[in-house]
């Protein structure tokens, strides 16, 4: 059976930059994969290929076995293929409930004309997405947060709100972009907590892009090793660790 | 309980629109009125487009010049039934919207901005230059007065209850608009075209369908002006009602329907007031977005909110 | 049929000129800051505007334009540092909002102080044709390629000896790289700000003795600058200031053949015919956002 995503010889170039070249990305289904690599090294420029945000110049994106590429962000989302951001992209004018609603926007099931009429199909799948949503808040923790607004909430929780955002659309597959980044260490450990959770109790894909190498040693099945836009290794979590190069590259640095 | 509740504002305005004329001193103020319905119409779906999903349009005053044009020539000119003349002038409006949107909102909010500054000026030209169809800078004479099923809205008192009753109308489709899946996705593309696009939702189809409804609005408003004056000409139409439209957005409140009917009858009728506010009008308009952006982002409405809440905390603690 | 050839091609140079000077303005505050200036275009009314007043008042031509100049890139340095810089970080509808607010400010200032009419200037040489290549060819139209020849050559310069001339070509989102360069990103709007001003300013002041100016001339001119930007390909100066040309011979050509009256539609026409095909502008790479 195919991987659940399986990233292959991907290339992107920005202007003079480049970015990625020729690099690779597998998530198994229920693994947590962690993408890790000094600044620049291209981790975000890789979720953005797979996310439909950037092109690239060549290389396949697969999800279980169907090619990506071509298929504009919405679609993808809808394919299940879903992302948090680095620099949080919160929607700061909702309430944290609306938030994971809009999260939602793609479960919804009525029209326009239901909307304008109220229809009790209207009625009924509002309700249920605010539940759906409601259940996600609690999923991170947020739930008394419900009403507050997007961008009053601290950074920690903004962080939280993004991911309940992103699991409310359903993903088969969640791009986390630096999750962690702005975390005290007692938040961090409850992120590590629940993206175990989505793993173990969902069996989504987790492709986990974060500097925290605690975290990431602590809950990843496997890591792949940026370096300069290319893989410099990949493997578990212990080989990682073990690997001379990546040690010189990367880990021994900080 | 909260049907009442949720609803009080619309039936609040409902009374407030039904008693208005009673609250003038002469007749000549239903015409005041009435503009003030035409202008938050227009301003009301501009705020949809603006205020909810961030896109701007400079260029509003077209499409309510398209419709009122369009419904102009196909009753006076072609003698087309007055509710045909309307529809076509409706439906003129959300085409060339959507033709306008196709190019333009794939693009960064400025292009659509810009787009429809240069649109505005273009049908303003041709309303000017297409003598033959729209009697040129002297204006287009002689546009039937509004007539359904036998009833001719002879009285400016008739004409006043209609276009409020559409404005009500219009208000309680932008607040299910609003309240929907689509209402979050609009206001979601507002902040983050990124993250809404993330979250699976067509960027471009939504800011294409706000674009169209906002036309559609002006559109309603240009068919009901021109068969209640009788008469338009290109002046009306141009850049600087595209500046007044985008002034009563502002200053009503940017995302608040509400705000954008305060606004909207708060610059009608100012000038009213003013007298002297024709000749430095354009500086209060420049001088009102500035300051309005600098000082008061939220507007009128934003504003109002402050202080209720205010208020509110004040009487909590007694 | 093709008679007229040389001479329209001579004119649309001439107003090309000026759009590809408002082309760069607008480029280059939108490289520093990521704001599209919708008051471009009252820049280029202002230097006409003041120049033709400061000469009516006595100045000798070139006094008078210097002033004018100088005095429309102090406004622009103003605006940063007085309402943009203020507002800070803020939605892009805001930003559209505020400059459009500025703009309608200028010409109502401008309308109030000065009147409706329609003002000349003087050309800087005489007013008898010359005959190149079987046009009649006004010297200021010489004049207003001369100059801005030289002002593309000077940016030139700009962009490639200086600090600030190369963070400016980068792009916006390169704040926080120009930030670790030890260049201040408030210094550098105000620059983009005045220098915009400046450009546009000079674009008004010569070109006003060919086309006349009066207190409304910005919002054309601020549109077909930045019809200029698109064709150009947004963000890249001297793709903006070929958009110019480009565009002022276009109009010219459309003028001359198809139809005067519709002269001022060409310009957008040809706008929304490139977002159609190539929303990156002739001269533009692919782009893609950063999130
Ligand atoms: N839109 C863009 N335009 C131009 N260059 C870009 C763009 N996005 C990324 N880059 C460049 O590509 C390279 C890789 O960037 P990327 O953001 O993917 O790194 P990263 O591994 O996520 O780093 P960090 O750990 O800092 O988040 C960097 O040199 C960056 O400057
Ligand atoms: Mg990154």
């Amino acid at each position: 059976m195919a991987d659940l995503l399986e990233v292959r010889n991907v290339s992107v170039r920005f202007g003079g930059v480049q970015a990625l070249s020729e690099a690779a990305l597998t998530v198994r289904q229920g693994d947590i994969t962690s993408l890790i690599g000094p600044n620049g090294a291209g981790k975000t420029t890789l979720l953005g290929v797979v996310s439909g945000a950037v092109t690239p110049t060549g290389g396949t994106v697969r999800l279980a076995g169907q090619d990506l590429s071509g298929l504009p962000i919405h679609l993808r989302a809808q394919a299940g293929v879903v992302r948090t951001f680095q620099n949080l992209e919160i929607f700061s004018n909702m309430t944290a409930l609306e938030n994971v609603m809009t999260g939602a926007h793609m479960k919804a099931g009525y029209s326009m004309l239901d909307s304008l009429l109220h229809t009790p199909r209207f009625t009924r799948e509002e309700k249920r997405l605010r539940e759906l949503a409601m259940e996600k808040l609690e999923f991170v923790g947020l739930a008394e947060r419900r009403d507050a607004l997007a961008s009053d909430l601290p950074y920690g929780e903004q962080r939280l709100l993004e991911l309940a955002r992103a699991m409310a659309s359903g993903p088969r597959l969640l791009l986390l972009d630096e999750p962690a980044a702005g975390m005290n260490n007692k938040e961090t450990a409850g992120l590590g907590t629940i993206i175990r959770r989505i793993r173990d109790e969902l069996h989504i894909g987790v492709a986990l892009v974060e500097h925290d190498m605690e975290l990431v040693m602590d809950i990843s099945d496997r890591i792949t090793v940026l370096h300069f836009g290319s893989v410099l290794a990949e493997g578990t979590p212990k080989e990682i660790q073990d690997n001379p190069d990546v040690v010189a590259a990367y880990l021994g640095e900080d | 309980m909260g049907l009442f509740r949720k609803n009080f504002g619309l039936l609040a305005f409902a009374a407030a629109l039904g008693l208005a004329p009673l609250a003038l001193p002469n007749d000549y103020y239903i015409n005041v009125l009435i503009l003030c319905c035409f202008n938050a119409l227009i301003v009301m779906g501009l705020n949809l487009l603006m205020g909810y999903a961030g896109q701007v349009s400079l260029g509003h005053a077209a499409f309510f010049g398209l419709a009122a044009y369009t419904t102009a020539i196909s009753t006076a000119t072609l003698g087309l039934p007055i509710p045909v003349g309307m529809l076509a002038g409706v439906a003129v409006s959300a085409a060339v919207a959507w033709l306008l949107a196709v190019p333009t909102l794939k693009l960064h909010g400025n292009y659509l901005a810009m787009a429809t500054l240069g649109f505005g000026i273009i049908v303003s030209i041709v309303f000017n230059e297409a003598v033959g169809l729209t009697g040129g800078p002297s204006g287009f004479v002689g546009i039937p007065r509004l007539k359904i099923a036998g009833f001719t809205f002879t009285s400016d008192k008739a004409y006043y209850f209609l276009s409020a009753a559409v404005l009500w109308v219009a208000t309680l489709v932008s607040r299910r608009v609003i309240g929907s899946r689509t209402g979050r996705a609009l206001r979601a593309i507002h902040v983050s075209e990124s993250a809404a696009q993330a979250m699976g939702i067509d960027i471009a189809r939504h800011k294409r369908f706000v674009f169209v409804l906002s036309a559609v609005y002006a559109g309603v408003a240009g068919t009901l002006y021109a068969h209640h004056l009788t008469f338009v000409a290109p002046s009306s139409f141009g850049f600087h009602f595209s500046v007044q439209l985008l002034t009563m957005v502002v200053l009503g409140g940017m995302a608040s329907i509400w705000g954008a009917v305060a606004g909207a009858f708060f610059l009608t009728s100012l000038p009213e007031f003013l007298r002297m506010f024709e000749e430095v009008d354009i500086l209060i308009y420049g001088g009102l977005l500035i300051a309005c952006m600098m000082f008061m982002p939220s507007g009128l409405a934003g504003g109002a909110q402050a202080i209720a809440r205010k208020l509110k905390a004040g009487v909590r603690r007694g | 049929m093709f008679a007229g050839a040389p001479q329209y091609l001579i004119s649309g140079l001439t107003v090309g000129a000026t759009y590809g000077l408002t082309a760069l303005g607008f480029t280059m505050i939108f490289n520093t800051t990521g704001i599209i200036n919708f008051a471009q275009g009252e820049f280029v009314m202002l230097g006409g505007m003041l120049a033709v007043v400061l000469q009516k008042a006595g100045a000798p031509l070139p006094v008078a334009i210097m002033l004018a100049v100088a005095v429309t890139a102090l406004v622009g340095c103003l605006i940063e540092r007085g309402v943009i810089r203020p507002v800070g970080r803020t939605a892009p509808v805001n930003l559209v909002i505020i400059t459009i607010g500025i703009s309608i400010l200028l010409r109502g200032a401008v309308m109030l102080i000065w009147g409706k009419d329609t003002f000349a200037l003087p050309p800087f040489s005489g007013s008898a044709p010359l005959a190149i290549l079987g046009a009649a060819v006004q010297p200021q139209s010489l004049w207003v390629l001369l100059i801005t020849l030289l002002l593309l050559v000077a940016l030139k310069l700009f962009f490639s000896r200086t600090i600030h001339g190369k963070a400016m070509l980068a792009c916006a989102c390169e704040q926080k790289a120009a930030a670790l360069m030890g260049i201040s990103v408030d210094r550098m709007a105000m620059l983009s700000f005045g220098l915009s001003g400046f450009l546009g300013a000079v674009g008004g002041a010569i070109l006003t003795p060919i086309t006349l100016t009066s207190y409304d001339v910005g919002v054309m001119l601020g549109l077909k600058g930045f019809a200029a930007c698109i064709l150009g390909g947004l963000g890249n100066p001297f793709g903006a200031a070929a958009g110019g040309l480009i565009l002022g011979v276009l109009e010219s050509f459309g003028a001359g053949f198809v139809s005067s009256a519709y002269k001022d539609a060409f310009a957008f026409i040809v706008l929304l015919a490139l977002l159609f095909v190539k929303p990156t502008g002739l001269f533009g790479g692919p782009k893609s956002d950063r999130v």
